[in-house]
């Protein structure tokens, strides 16, 4: 049944960080964006996530969205606030990354003519990422261990049934020192698995910084 | 008849938001001491000290902290110590708190340049005297920015000790979310509440880091 609940959090890990990782990406490039109204919206969205706590984010999304009509699973609603909130933070990660790419980078890419988005794609969003990639692994292991906030609506991930179980067996602390150890060999494999990528992804082989 | 959401209600937060203050008072005090602790054990001379403080480091950062809520509340009770929702919160935060702050504080004494340390030794200074008068001091201008910063993490997950019932901002809002089933805008208060709590706090730390860096440029 742990088990049942470590594989609904990596569900819920996995695709909270694709998704966040789309949207900080793409909240980044509107931060600095020319645009003054879309780099203006972006800002308030980051500052806005970043100052209130994940659980009142899952509370607003939850109840928000069942009072507007529309009635989402626990599971679909815990995602999309999983992704809200990452997307705020993985944005101002990715901005920092962005910024660190040298003006002649970008001087260079203009002048061979290339239109903004080429830019992006084929010039600077690829050292960003690897600048800032220990920082994205830390966020987004920050991000699996805060999914177990879903267990207040009543998503069975980990903790969720964690509380079940401890419930029904009144063994509270053997359970939550299991579960514990559970979220931590999800930790260190996610750091694995991020590794794993920096090594196909980033062949130059810079020195990474992440300590595994 | 359900009662709708009014002046009532927002007071009734605005306790919460009293209870949220000063938890995340508790959690900082204790947890800094801890922290204080935990970052001079991982820079000092000794393995074993060197070795526990990171062991703990690491159990603690890869464990979500409602999970250790979970554990002081429910836990101590079963091993015959009972807590209150209060004492498991502060509890829960400080070991919380102590171990990211032990582990960022290390990094702001180890960033103080070796010169430093060096000189201090070649002043015949003992450890602790290198330590106070010396590192310390330097090491507080690099982390202030920092830990005002990561005061915002501690308000915002004050709100998990709702998960305990310990009645704070949160956990208002969810009581009074039962009693009036308006959740959206009982919830879009709280979280104004919380941004009201904790955009200072973001402001303050990102003016003292570019503060920092100037002072840093000027060198």
């Amino acid at each position: 049944m742990l088990l049942d609940g470590a594989l609904v959090t990596m569900k819920l890990a996995a695709s909270a960080t694709i998704l966040g990782f789309i949207i900080g990406t793409l909240c980044a490039i509107g931060r600095n964006s020319r645009v003054e109204w879309l780099s203006n919206l972006c800002a308030c969205y980051v500052e806005a996530v970043r100052n209130t706590p994940f659980l009142v984010q899952v509370f607003l999304v939850f109840f928000g969205l069942s009072s507007l009509g529309l009635t989402l699973s626990a599971i679909t609603v815990s995602i999309i606030a999983l992704t809200i909130n990452v997307g705020a933070y993985t944005g101002e990660i990715m901005r920092a990354g962005i910024n660190s790419v040298h003006a002649g980078q970008w001087e260079a890419a203009e002048c061979l003519g290339l239109s903004k988005a080429q830019i992006y794609w084929h010039v600077v969003l690829r050292p960003a990422v690897e600048r800032v990639y220990p920082s994205l692994t830390s966020q987004f292991i920050l991000l699996m261990l805060a999914s177990s906030i879903t267990s207040q609506i009543s998503v069975s991930d980990l903790t969720g049934n964690a509380n079940f179980i401890q419930g029904a067996s009144f063994r509270p602390m053997e359970t939550y020192l299991t579960i514990g150890l559970i979220y931590l060999l999800l930790a260190l494999t996610m750091r694995f698995v991020f590794w794993l990528i920096a090594l196909v992804a980033f062949p130059r082989r810079r020195r990474l910084g992440t300590a595994l | 008849m359900t009662p709708t959401f009014g002046l009532i209600h927002i007071q009734f937060l605005l306790q919460g938001a009293v209870l949220t203050l000063g938890l995340s008072l508790c959690a900082f005090i204790g947890g800094g001491l801890m922290g204080l602790g935990i970052a001079l054990c991982r820079v000092s001379a000794n393995p074993a000290l060197r070795g526990v403080s990171s062991f703990y480091i690491q159990m603690v950062q890869g464990v979500p902290l409602l999970v250790i809520m979970f554990a002081g509340y429910f836990g101590l009770p079963a091993m015959g110590l009972s807590v209150s929702p209060l004492v498991a919160a502060i509890l829960s935060m400080t070991i919380w708190v102590g171990a990211y702050l032990g582990e960022f504080w290390r990094g702001s004494i180890q960033a103080v340049p070796k010169a430093q340390w060096e000189a201090a030794e070649c002043l015949a200074l003992s450890r602790l005297q290198r330590m106070y008068h010396v590192i310390i001091p330097q090491a507080v201008r690099n982390a202030t920015p920092g830990t005002v910063g990561f005061m915002v993490q501690i308000v915002k997950n004050t709100s998990l000790a709702s998960a305990v019932g310990f009645v704070e901002l949160t956990r208002a809002g969810q009581l009074i979310n039962n009693s009036t089933f308006q959740p959206f805008i009982t919830f879009s208060v709280v979280a104004l509440v919380y941004f009201a709590l904790c955009y200072p706090l973001s402001a303050i730390s990102h003016k003292l880091e570019s503060r920092l860096a100037r002072g840093m440029r000027t060198v």
